[in-house]
């Protein structure tokens, strides 16, 4: 044995620290028996982002892991790992590759603008061979084997899209990628399509050649600027290099394809609205069916992908179906982006496998929540998702599990919330947003909507009374039925969710008039305290609307009935004598 | 006028579904959609103005008011509005003493909320013509505003 070796234990599980203690003064005991203690330093750290795996080691150099480690073995541990240097195989811990770069494996890496350096990547390889020794059935039929489900939230096998289009009769055909996100809290396809755009236009080149449509558009949002322009030019030097265009590379397939801009308007990321729009009309959705698969552009059959499953079709024919199939979970295969932000250390664009936890993500990949405070919830899925509480942070993140949680996998926004976020407001700011988008066509979205929003304000000001969360629950449930599209039916979810895992905060706004995250500023009520007011008078003089009463003799006192929560007093008062509650 | 109308449009005419793309031309040009260029462009693609109106006015993007010289974006996306977007909405409403989707009366300023600019990781972020302002602090608001005024005091010190 020669050098100091290090040996790290790690806290980890619930009832860590303790077992960690005594774990420790073993380890350090035997250590000392042998007399290594020059040698062998032990090292107690934090939290080593892993979870429920006992006793956790790290031993340096090297840095083999091992878990579950019980005293009973430490002392073979210093035998063979530290003298020997062998690795106990049984107790060793691989780490699961937490993030995998399937989607994104070029953003970064390659100049977004330069069609060579994709080409250098490896990029238009898959193309070119598909069209040289493929046919589209057997394009499709990789596909099939992929498991490759929609990136836009719907999660509907892409496959199958593909080849009900195949199968459509009709003039022409067209695909279509729909960039239109506009999820707050989510930029994925933006950062897709500023990364590495050429990818996307593969994945389109490719959908046209299986499901025989020769026109695409690419519709983004008017919103991204530096996207847009970074697609332009990516689609110039596809063109140019005769990947686009007449007779590509010389298979006799041709393709074609455009930019279409959308205009701020939310609903258009709904596949009918969105043909709509590209036919120049309002962004109004249709009854379904037809599926735009059968009847969508023109009344032509259409394909509709997101950005981020249109990124995904170059590796997958690049490596095969097969490949992609054992990443993720069974029914969920491949990596899936997500836009993580919110409270938490370390907010930025992540890919991960399907099937990763929310803790993993937010604790191993996000470092933890960065005011120190606890995490209350993850909500997922923008306006059409729910919030997951902290106490299902262990849930697989996939296309089932998130249904089963009230909340859907959506486009990737992830957005982290603490004890200070009230649920209250956050399931209004959702609602808010689906009713200011929508797009008026059908009254359960129209109107159910704004009364969900008027309920919630009630109880946000304090007038809520135990029937409203009834009609809550009523009014939900019709717009999820009736509504005429995705927005309407899923708008309710932010609002069903909080209501059916924060019951009791929703309560505490009816019943007891208070929030407890101090958010819905209607609820707070306000007080002067006598023994520590100097009588100065300057909330007196500065109430706007004369709801503190009283004098300079007598002491004041604000009336709770004419206050309007405004919080001037407090804010002007130097001795600290308002309170809030 | 009519000519220039004509070179922006030159590109889209005879598309099919080229309304949209249009309003971007014109709106790129002139910052706004004006009712005379709508009026015109009735004629010229031969569309009901009705029709024109009934597209321009369902997308929040365009406009159909001159805007400010220039323009507050304030995101209200979900990152940002959990960290506090709304008290900077506010300051600047208090300062400019105008809602969103006004301009101010010397037509300097006009101030909008977006949905998400996509800069999550600096929540609150605030554009002003396109420079990204992040982690805005409602302190903050006044310093950003005196950047594009033309102050009445700077000039008065020099003199």
């Amino acid at each position: 044995m020669s050098g100091i070796k290090a040996v790290f234990i790690a806290d980890t599980g619930v009832k860590g620290p303790s077992r960690t203690e005594d774990f420790y003064a073993a380890f350090l005991s035997r250590v000392r028996e042998r007399n290594l203690q020059d040698s062998v330093q032990l090292v107690r750290t934090e939290f080593s982002g892993i979870y429920d795996k006992g006793i956790f080691l790290r031993i340096w150099p090297g840095g083999v892991m091992y878990r579950d480690v019980p005293e009973s073995r430490i002392d073979e541990i210093i035998e063979r790992t530290i003298i020997s240097g062998e690795v106990i195989e049984e107790l060793r811990y691989t780490e699961k590759p937490k993030s995998l770069r399937v989607v994104l494996r070029n953003c970064g890496k390659i100049d977004p603008e330069c069609i060579e350096e994709y080409i250098a990547a490896g990029g238009y390889g898959a193309l070119n061979r598909i069209l040289k020794d493929m046919s589209p059935e057997e394009v499709i039929e990789e596909l099939k084997v992929s498991g490759l489900r929609g990136r836009g939230g719907g999660g509907f096998p892409t496959w199958m899209k593909w080849n009900f289009t195949r199968q459509a009769q009709g003039k022409e055909k067209f695909i279509i990628c729909n960039a239109d996100e506009g999820d707050p809290g989510a930029y994925m396809d933006r950062s897709i399509l500023e990364g590495d755009p050429h990818s996307v236009i593969e994945g389109m080149i490719t959908g046209g050649y299986a499901s025989g449509a020769q026109n695409g558009y690419l519709y983004i949002r008017a919103e991204y600027p530096i996207a847009i322009e970074r697609v332009r030019k990516a689609i110039n030097q596809a063109y140019e290099y005769g990947l686009l265009g007449d007779d590509i590379l010389g298979s006799g397939f041709s393709f074609h394809l455009g930019i279409r801009l959308g205009a701020g308007a939310f609903v258009c990321g709904e596949e009918t609205a969105l043909t709509a729009s590209i036919e120049g009309k309002r962004g109004t959705p249709r009854p379904r069916p037809p599926y735009p698969s059968l009847r969508g552009l023109w009344d032509e059959p259409t394909i509709i992908n997101n950005v981020e499953t249109l990124a995904n079709i170059p590796p997958i024919m690049e490596r095969g179906g097969k490949w992609f199939s054992e990443i993720g979970t069974e029914k969920s295969a491949g990596t899936k982006v997500f836009a993580l932000t919110g409270k938490v250390r370390r907010s930025g664009l992540i890919e991960v496998p399907m099937g990763t936890t929310l803790r993993e993500i937010v604790y191993e990949i996000g470092g933890g929540l960065e005011t120190g405070m606890e995490l209350k919830a993850v909500q997922t899925g923008g306006p059409s998702g729910g919030v997951i509480p902290a106490d299902h942070l262990d849930t697989p993140v996939d296309y089932e599990h998130l249904q089963d949680l009230g909340s859907i996998m959506g486009s990737g926004g992830m957005i982290v919330m603490d004890s200070s976020d009230c649920m209250i407001d956050v399931a209004r700011f959702y609602l808010r947003f689906c009713v200011d988008e929508s797009c008026g066509k059908c009254p359960p979205c129209r109107i159910g909507g704004y009364q969900l929003l008027m309920i919630l304000n009630h109880i946000a000001k304090g007038s809520g009374t135990p029937e409203h969360i009834e009609k809550i629950n009523e009014i939900s449930n019709i717009m999820a039925k009736a509504s005429l599209c995705g927005l309407g039916q899923t708008a309710p979810n932010p609002v069903f969710s909080t209501l059916k895992y924060f019951t009791e905060e929703y309560l505490e706004h009816i019943n007891d008039k208070k929030c407890r995250s101090g958010k819905c500023s209607g609820l707070l009520s306000y007080r002067i305290d006598p023994d520590k007011c100097t009588r100065c008078s300057i909330c007196f003089k500065k109430c706007p609307v004369n709801a503190v009463k009283g004098s300079r003799e007598e002491g004041f006192t604000i009336s709770s009935d004419e206050c309007i929560k405004c919080g001037e007093c407090f804010r002007v008062c130097r001795f600290d004598a308002v309170k809030v509650r | 006028m009519e000519k220039e109308l004509k070179n922006l449009i030159e590109k889209w005419e005879g598309r099919r579904g080229n309304l949209i793309m249009i309003f971007h031309e014109i709106q790129n040009r002139y910052g706004y959609v004006p009712r005379d260029i709508s009026l015109k462009l009735s004629e010229i693609l031969d569309v009901p103005l009705a029709r024109i109106y009934e597209v321009l006015t369902f997308y929040n993007y365009f406009n159909l008011n001159k805007p400010g010289k220039h323009t507050i974006s304030i995101c209200m996306g979900t990152a940002c509005y959990l960290k506090g977007a709304g008290e900077v909405l506010k300051e600047f409403r208090e300062i400019l003493n105008i809602n969103e989707g006004e301009t101010t009366q010397d037509g300097n300023f006009s101030l909008v909320t977006v949905r998400c600019l996509g800069c999550c990781g600096i929540a609150p972020a605030v554009t002003v013509n396109g420079k990204v302002y992040g982690k805005v602090d409602k302190a903050q608001v006044a310093d950003i505003l005196s950047e594009y005024t033309e102050s009445r005091d700077r000039v008065n010190e020099k003199t």
